[in-house]
């Protein structure tokens, strides 16, 4: 279930637009905040509040990959592996995490702290190579700074 | 609010910096951000409190400084000093030994006279690194919303698109679609509703000019998008902004809040009966979203895919409304255009590309970060003067611009003029301003393999030439690279580039080629190199008479050949 707020949220996007349609992805961005992913009951109640199909909303979440489709941990890292970064030996990082986590790209650690994925261009090639964790931003890293970002993240 | 009121507000914020002795302003952007410029800014204002100048001495955060491989950046505004790699220590140093002692922390002291700064030239960016970038009041004092009340207060709409139309200002997404024209096609288009949209997708990779500009100065883009909106006959307009770029959307947001409160958006803008009311409306991830048509319709709330064209956004777009398409930094022209006058802006940069342009610096180059340069500025002074050269030991090799769409412009070119026209002549694109510098490590046919593997992912899988022709060309590369490619492999790569560009829906695929045809045309011993030799492989026969030029000599082919890859 959505929270009262988002609720109420989701109700005043909706007067704003001329087709309740046009909330669906702001309304899956909520599910996904309050939930840490989208799940089938999520994506049901995104219809049903914007009195869509269900087929609708399930179109929309598979097309965009910033949708979790399955539960991530509690942290989710996703390493840009794009040209900039692969010019500046994003590998090195990337099989940096895998070994330490002992995790592939795209699994979650048994205890459910981490999970880790590629990412295209982040924006950061200033910085590259460069990750995202949740909102943050850490940019030119090398395996010890990773180690010590890793370190703080509970 | 009225243009006195405005006024008014404008002289009220510089007295109040006037007052001070002086500002330290810190890089708040994300790239400075991310290596610790808070816990600076905090070191600082620590030092500052211990010496009871808190009250005097302001500490504030601003936008991207452009040097963002050397962050933290600080600057002391009373003079100028930008100092590099700001630690807490340095911080405090700064503090006791510069504000307090006089004596500049030499080790940490950035010479502003070198071209990194002396060969550039700010537009776009004139505010970032010197105004804090979530006060509405230092925007104000630094001339702020005033091209939008003499706009809006003294001329008429056509009178704006005129001025735009003759400053020669072309889009900066991308396709460099000229800006007037485009907003004249809207303002005549016969409709109720019509909207403005901005274009904050940046996905290319390499680029990140966009997200700059809306972290150091999002009331720009506002300012520019309300123009256009009273331009056009627009009363909505929507940033649509990718969620990675979680800073940029905080302070555009409160931007946004800033700007109703004043009512410089909203209703009776500048007590006119000019209506105009700005959302946000974020992504969620999908590379396609940025080309226009998808981005419409990710805004309406589906699936991100293109359609073809025409009909064009600015007769048919949102909801089936006229709608103006434009990039942030093409928005982020148009203030200054409107003060300073189109003749002014039309004297910089080339007669066909006017202007600046914001260039990304990424890869194998000294001065990672952000630039502003004129049109038609040689691309040696960008790589070499401004952006250092390549790191110490390698030499260049070739440089990327336009992202998965572009190409690669290799050394003997390096004196053409960065100008819309002149990189389409050597097989690239201007793009939309990402520019990755590749040196004598980097393997070209890895780049190529890199940006096809993106457009693959990216495909949208609406149309079959590039769904499926992205996968053949990648595998194809795949073979190559790892040294299980042959001449057929080659010849069929080559065929199966020019298929794809010429039978694809959206820019996405019709580019997607791009990187491969023009490596292929400047380094294609790289990948004849890379060629498992055939058993009836036979020396002495001359080259595969499919391929445009030598097999194998090394950078033997000059670009001289006929063929451009526009
Ligand atoms: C695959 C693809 C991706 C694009 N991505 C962007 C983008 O991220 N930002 C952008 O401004 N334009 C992008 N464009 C170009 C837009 O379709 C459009 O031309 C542009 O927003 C128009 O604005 P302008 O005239 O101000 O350049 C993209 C085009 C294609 C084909
Ligand atoms: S390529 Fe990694 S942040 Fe741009």
């Amino acid at each position: 279930m959505l929270s009262e707020a988002s609720r109420q949220k989701i109700e005043l996007l909706k007067a704003r637009y001329r087709q309740p349609q046009a909330v669906v992805l702001a309304a899956l961005w909520m599910w996904q905040d309050e939930h840490g992913w989208v799940s089938e009951e999520g994506l049901r109640e995104v219809a049903d509040l914007l009195g869509l199909p269900y087929h609708h909303v399930y179109g929309v979440v598979t097309f965009y990959t910033m949708y979790n489709k399955e539960p991530v941990g509690r942290h989710k890292i996703e390493v840009c592996t794009n040209v900039s970064c692969m010019l500046r030996n994003s590998d090195r990082i990337l099989d940096h995490i895998r070994k330490r986590l002992e995790i592939n790209v795209g699994e979650t650690t048994p205890d459910n702290r981490f999970t880790l994925v590629e990412a295209e261009c982040l924006g950061a090639c200033g910085g590259a190579p460069a990750m995202q964790i949740g909102d943050e931003y850490h940019e030119n890293l090398d395996p010890a700074a990773v180690d010590r970002i890793l370190n703080e993240l509970k | 609010m009225t243009t006195e009121d405005l006024h008014e507000l404008a002289e009220k914020e510089t007295d109040r910096q006037r007052q001070l002795r002086d500002r330290i302003l810190y890089c708040a952007a994300a790239g400075c951000v991310s290596c610790g410029s808070h816990a600076t800014r905090d070191a600082i204002k620590k030092a500052l409190k211990e010496r009871n100048l808190e009250k005097e001495v302001e500490v504030l955060g601003t936008g991207c400084m452009g040097l963002c491989g050397e962050g933290p950046l600080v600057k002391i505004s009373s003079d100028g000093s930008v100092y590099e790699r700001v630690d807490e220590e340095t911080g405090r140093r700064i503090v006791e030994e510069h504000l307090c002692e006089g004596r500049k922390v030499g080790a940490h002291l950035i010479d502003t006279s070198q071209p990194f700064f002396s060969s550039q030239q700010k537009i776009v960016l004139e505010h970032c690194g010197k105004i804090n970038a979530e006060s509405i009041d230092e925007y104000i004092a630094a001339g702020g919303y005033g091209a939008l009340a003499r706009v809006v207060t003294e001329m008429q709409p056509q009178d704006v698109i005129e001025e735009i139309r003759k400053s020669g200002l072309r889009g900066r997404g991308g396709a460099g679609y000229p800006t007037g024209l485009k907003w004249g096609i809207v303002r005549k288009a016969k409709s109720e509703q019509k909207y403005a949209v901005c274009n904050a997708d940046e996905g290319d990779p390499g680029a990140f000019m966009d997200r700059s500009v809306l972290e150091g100065d999002p009331h720009r883009i506002l300012e520019g998008m309300a123009i256009a909106g009273y331009a056009v006959g627009a009363n909505q307009g929507y940033i649509y902004i990718r969620a990675e770029y979680p800073l940029a959307i905080e302070r555009l947001k409160l931007a946004i809040k800033q700007a109703e409160r004043l009512g410089l958006l909203g209703n009776r803008i500048f007590e006119s009966d000019f209506n105009f009311r700005i959302d946000l409306r974020i992504g969620a991830g999908a590379f396609v979203c940025g080309e226009e048509t998808a981005l419409l319709r990710s805004i309406q709330g589906r699936r991100g895919r293109p359609r073809p064209r025409p009909p064009y956004p600015s007769e048919v777009g949102l909801w089936g409304m006229p709608t103006l398409i434009n990039n942030v930094e093409t928005y982020a022209n148009v203030a200054p255009i409107i003060n300073r006058g189109s003749a002014w802006f039309a004297g910089i940069g080339t007669p066909k590309s006017t202007g600046t342009k914001v260039f990304a610096l990424a890869g194998a180059i000294r001065n990672t970060g952000l630039i502003e340069v004129p049109m038609g500025i040689p691309l040696r002074n960008i790589i070499f003067d401004i952006g250092g050269g390549t790191p110490e030991g390698t030499e260049f090799k070739a440089a990327q611009t336009g992202g998965p769409s572009g190409g690669c412009i290799p050394a003997e070119h390096l004196d053409l003029p960065v100008d819309y026209e002149s990189l389409a002549t050597v097989g690239s694109i201007m793009g939309s301003g990402g520019l990755i510098v590749m040196d004598s490590t980097s393997n070209m046919v890895e780049v190529a393999k890199y940006f096809m593997d993106f457009c693959m992912d990216e495909s949208c899988g609406k149309c079959i030439p590039c769904r499926v022709g992205t996968v053949h060309i990648y595998g194809l590369l795949d073979t190559i690279s790892r040294g299980k490619g042959t001449t057929d492999d080659l010849a069929l790569l080559e065929e199966l580039c020019v298929m794809v560009k010429e039978t694809s829906l959206c820019g996405l695929g019709q580019s997607a080629s791009n990187p491969v045809l023009s490596t292929l045309k400047f380094f294609r011993h790289e990948y004849t190199d890379l060629l498992s030799k055939p058993e009836s492989f036979v020396p002495s026969v001359s080259p595969d008479p499919a391929s445009a030029g030598p097999a194998d000599g090394p950078a033997a082919n000059d670009g001289h050949d006929s063929t451009t890859h526009a």
